[in-house]
C-alpha cells in the first residue's frame, strides 16, 4: 500500500518534471484570465529525497487547500551546479514562478534587487527573526520566506561514548584534544573527517566562526573591506586551520578519511565506531534514514576554542523567493504559496519531510517535542546567547577552494599556515570577482 | 494506378535524362565553381555562424569582463592577470603536461603492440579485437565511476584482491601522490582501443609485397618490424599521437569524475580549474582560462602536427 502510492508519487513527479520541461522550452505564457485556474511551477531546494518530498507535499497539501492553484513541481541539482542554475534561469527570464534557494552571500550573489519580487508588506515578515530578515534582505527590501529550521555547525558527539568513558563536554581546544585521546585510547575513533564528500573538511574553520567573531566582533566587516587584521592566516581566524591540521598529526583522524563519505561518517557517529564528527546539524535527517534508533545518542556541542568560552555558529534555512518574471495572477498565486509554507500545515509538513535540526527561524512554527536529541542540545546555546551567524551571512566572500585546501591541510600535504595563506589568495580572487571595493 | 505508372515512369525517364546531362556537363562546371547552388550553404553557414563564430568571438570578448551572468563590465586584461596569478596554476600546469605526455605515450606503445597482435593470425583475433575496443564504447563519467569503486581503498574489489595476497593495498585514488597517475591508467584503459584501431588500419594497409620481399632477402621478425612495419606505419603513429595528445591537454571528465581535482589540488588540470571558475560563478574568469588553455593546445599541437606531418611526406 504504502509502497504503491510512493510509487504514483514518483511517477506523478517524474511527469510533473516533464510537464515543467515543456512549459519552460515553451517559454512560460503570461498573464492569464483572472479568478480561473491557476498553475504555477515551483522548483525545489535539490533532488535529494528530502527536498523533492518537501516540494511533494506542499504542492499537494496547497492544492488541496487552494483548489485553484496547482503547484507543478520540478527539481534541480545541489550545490554549485544548482546556484549555476538558478542564476541561469533568472539571468535568462526562465525561472520557475517560486524557487527554493540558500539565503546569505548565495542570495546576495542574485543580485535581488533587479531579479527577485519584493515581499517586504508580506503579512509574514513580522514573525521572522532579526538574523534571518538580514540573510534574505537589502537595504531595498525582504525578499524570502524561511522554508526550513536554522541549524548548527559545530561537534556533532555520541553522548553513550561519552557516558561510557566518564568525559564531558570540552569547553577549550585542549579538552577537546584531551578527550579525544582518551577516546582512541579505548579503541574508538575519536574524530571523524569525510573528505569523501569534499564539503565536509570545512568545519572545524567554518564552524569556528563564532568563536571568531566573540573575540573580535567587527571582523566580518573588517574582512570584507580588506583590512589587514582580518586574515585567515592571522589568529583568531588561523585557529580553524590549526585544529584541522592537528587532528591529523596526533592521529585522531579514521583511517578511511580520504575516501569516507558523509553519510557512512553519521553512520559512524550514531553506532559509536567513531565519537566526534566536525559537522553541521542539518545532516541529522540522513541519521533519521539510516539509524533511526540511534539519532538520540547523537548530541552537539559548539566548536571549542583555543581561548574564551565556545560559541555556536547558526546558519539560517534556506528560503523561498519569488522572481521579477512572476506576475498577474500567478504573482498572487505565488505569494499565497510563499505564505503557506509557514502556515500550520505548512509547518507540519516542514517537520515531517525533513527533521527539525535547529530552532525555526519564524514564530509560527514550533519544534515538535519529538525533534532529535541534539535540538535541545542547540537550544541551550540559543538561551545562553552563545551563539553566532556564521560569516557567509555577514560577508557576501568565501573563496571556492576552501572544502580542498582544507583538506590538503586535513592530510597532511600542506601546513595550516600554507592552507590559510593559499585561502587569502583564494578570498581575494573572489572578491575581486565580485567586484568589492579596496581589493 | 493504371495512370500512374507511366506518369512514374515518364518522370523516372527525366530524371535519368537529366542526370546524364548533368554528368556532361559537370567537369566542366566544377573547375568553375562548386557542384551546389550558392542557396545550398545557407543552413551550413546560419548553424556555423550562431554555434561556433558568434560564441568563439564573443567569448574573447567576455574574457575581458566581470561577467556575473546578470550583467557584465569590462575589466580589460585583469581577468587574465588574476588567472596567472592563480596558485594552483602552476601545479596544474605541469600535472596536465604529465598527463598528456603519460596518456599519449603509453596509448601509442600499448597501441602499437595490441595492433601487432591483432592483425598476425592469432586464435580468436575478432573476439580479442573488441575485447580491446568495448571500453571506448563506454561513458567517460561511467567508466569514471567503474574504477572509483574498484579503485576504493577500503572496499574496492581490486584491493580486496590485493590484500588476500598480502600485498600493500595503495589508495589509489585519495593518496595524493598516485591519484594523478592512477587516473592517467583509467585513461590508458579507455582510449587504448581507438590507438589499436588505428594502428591495425595501418598496418593492414602495408602491401603484402612488402614482406614477401623481406622474407625472401632473407629478414627475420625483428628487421620486419624495424624496417617495414614502424617505418610504414608512420602515418598512423602521427594519426594517434595528435589525437591523443589532444585529448590529454584538454582532459577533464575521467579526471572530474574519479577525483574532483583532488585529493586537494594534488590531480588538478587546466580544464579542471578552469572548471572549478565556472563552478564559483568566475564567468569571466573561467573564459579567460578557456582562451588560454586554447592557446596553449594550438601553440603545442600546430608545430608538431607540422613536423609529424612533414615526415610523412618525406616517406
Amino acid at each position: 500500500m504504502f509502497s504503491r502510492r510512493t510509487t504514483t508519487r514518483v511517477v506523478a513527479t517524474l511527469g510533473g518534471i516533464a510537464i515543467a520541461a515543456l512549459a519552460l522550452a515553451g517559454c512560460s505564457s503570461s498573464g492569464g484570465n483572472s479568478n480561473g485556474p491557476v498553475t504555477i511551477s515551483l522548483l525545489a531546494a535539490g533532488n535529494d529525497p528530502a527536498s523533492t518530498k518537501f516540494a511533494n507535499d506542499l504542492s499537494t497539501a496547497f492544492h488541496k487547500a487552494n483548489p485553484k492553484i496547482t503547484v507543478k513541481v520540478e527539481t534541480r541539482p545541489g550545490g554549485t551546479d544548482g546556484d549555476n542554475l538558478v542564476k541561469t534561469r533568472l539571468s535568462t527570464g526562465d525561472m520557475n514562478d517560486v524557487f527554493l534557494y540558500n539565503s546569505g552571500s548565495l542570495f546576495q550573489a542574485l543580485h535581488p534587487d533587479s531579479q527577485l519580487q519584493p515581499l517586504t508588506d508580506e503579512s509574514w515578515v513580522k514573525d521572522i527573526t532579526d538574523d534571518f530578515k538580514k540573510s534574505v534582505s537589502t537595504s531595498k527590501g525582504t525578499y524570502g520566506a524561511p522554508t526550513a529550521t536554522s541549524f548548527n555547525g559545530g561537534i556533532m558527539y555520541n553522548k553513550k561514548v561519552y557516558e561510557k568513558l566518564g568525559l564531558s563536554v570540552p569547553k577549550t581546544w585542549s579538552e577537546f584534544i584531551s578527550n579525544s585521546e582518551k577516546i582512541k585510547a579505548a579503541g574508538i575513533v575519536p574524530v571523524i573527517q569525510s573528505y569523501g564528500d569534499t564539503w565536509t573538511s570545512q568545519l572545524f574553520v567554518l564552524a569556528d566562526f563564532a568563536n571568531v567573531n566573540a573575540t573580535d566582533p567587527k571582523w566580518a566587516d573588517d574582512y570584507t573591506a580588506n583590512k589587514s587584521n582580518a586574515k585567515y592566516s592571522k589568529q583568531p581566524a588561523l585557529e580553524g586551520f590549526t585544529h584541522t591540521q592537528e587532528v591529523f598529526d596526533k592521529g585522531l583522524m579514521n583511517k578511511d578519511y580520504a575516501s569516507l563519505t558523509n553519510v557512512n561518517a553519521l553512520k559512524m557517529l550514531a553506532t559509536g565506531e567513531g565519537a566526534q564528527y566536525p559537522m553541521i546539524t542539518a545532516v541529522i535527517s540522513n541519521v533519521l534514514q539510516s539509524n533511526p534508533d540511534q539519532i538520540n545518542d547523537i548530541g552537539y556541542f559548539a566548536m571549542p576554542a583555543d581561548s574564551g568560552e565556545p560559541h555556536a555558529t547558526v546558519w539560517e534555512p534556506a528560503a523561498a523567493y519569488i522572481p521579477k518574471t512572476t506576475t498577474g495572477d500567478k504573482l498572487a498565486a505565488a505569494k499565497k504559496l510563499v505564505a503557506f509554507i509557514n502556515s500550520p500545515t505548512g509547518c507540519d509538513i516542514q517537520n515531517s519531510a525533513g527533521t527539525p535540526a535547529g530552532p525555526f527561524a519564524i514564530s509560527t512554527c514550533t519544534v515538535p517535542d519529538n525533534a532529535p536529541a541534539l535540538v535541545k542540545d542547540e537550544l541551550k546555546y540559543q538561551d545562553d546567547k552563545k551563539t553566532g551567524l556564521a560569516l557567509e551571512f555577514l560577508s557576501p566572500i568565501k573563496g571556492p577552494n576552501l572544502e580542498k585546501i582544507l583538506i590538503q591541510v586535513g592530510s597532511g600535504i600542506s601546513t595550516a599556515q600554507q592552507g590559510a595563506g593559499l585561502y587569502d589568495q583564494d578570498v581575494k580572487a573572489q572578491a575581486q570577482q565580485l567586484g568589492i571595493k579596496g581589493w | 494506378m493504371s495512370t500512374a505508372s507511366p506518369a512514374t515512369a515518364r518522370q523516372a525517364a527525366d530524371i535519368i535524362t537529366e542526370v546524364g546531362a548533368s554528368e556532361k556537363n559537370r567537369p566542366r562546371k566544377s573547375r568553375m565553381r562548386s557542384h551546389y547552388p550558392t542557396w545550398f550553404f545557407i543552413p551550413a553557414i546560419v548553424l556555423y555562424v550562431i554555434f561556433f563564430a558568434i560564441p568563439t568571438v564573443s567569448s574573447f570578448y567576455f574574457s575581458l569582463t566581470r561577467w556575473s551572468l546578470f550583467d557584465s563590465q569590462f575589466i580589460g586584461f585583469a581577468n587574465y592577470v588574476q588567472f596567472f596569478q592563480d596558485p594552483q596554476l602552476y601545479t596544474s600546469f605541469i600535472h596536465t603536461l604529465i598527463y598528456a605526455v603519460l596518456t599519449s605515450g603509453a596509448k601509442v606503445i600499448l597501441g602499437f603492440l595490441l595492433a601487432l597482435l591483432l592483425t598476425s593470425p592469432v586464435v580468436g583475433r575478432g573476439y580479442l579485437r573488441a575485447v580491446v575496443f568495448f571500453p571506448v564504447l563506454l561513458s567517460t563519467i561511467g567508466v569514471g565511476i567503474l574504477w572509483k569503486s574498484l579503485l576504493d581503498p577500503f572496499h574496492g574489489m581490486v584491493n580486496a584482491v590485493l590484500g588476500f595476497f598480502g600485498l600493500p593495498q595503495p589508495g589509489w585514488f585519495t593518496d595524493p601522490n598516485l591519484a594523478l597517475y592512477t587516473i592517467a591508467g583509467v585513461d590508458i584503459w579507455k582510449g587504448v582501443g581507438i590507438a589499436t584501431l588505428i594502428f591495425m588500419a595501418g598496418m593492414v594497409a602495408i602491401p603484402t609485397e612488402y614482406y614477401e620481399a623481406a622474407r625472401i632477402d632473407g629478414a627475420g621478425g625483428w628487421n620486419i618490424l624495424r624496417r617495414i612495419t614502424i617505418p610504414l606505419s608512420r602515418g598512423a603513429t602521427a594519426t594517434v599521437i595528435i589525437l591523443s595528445l589532444i585529448g590529454g591537454l584538454r582532459s577533464f571528465d575521467i579526471i572530474w569524475a574519479t577525483t574532483g581535482g583532488g585529493p586537494g589540488f594534488t590531480s588538478d588540470v587546466l580544464a579542471s580549474v578552469i572548471y572549478k571558475q565556472y563552478q564559483a560563478g568566475f564567468y569571466g574568469l573561467s573564459t579567460a582560462g578557456n582562451v588560454v588553455l586554447f592557446l596553449v593546445v594550438t601553440l603545442i599541437m600546430v608545430p608538431l602536427s607540422y613536423v609529424l606531418n612533414r615526415k610523412q611526406v618525406e616517406l
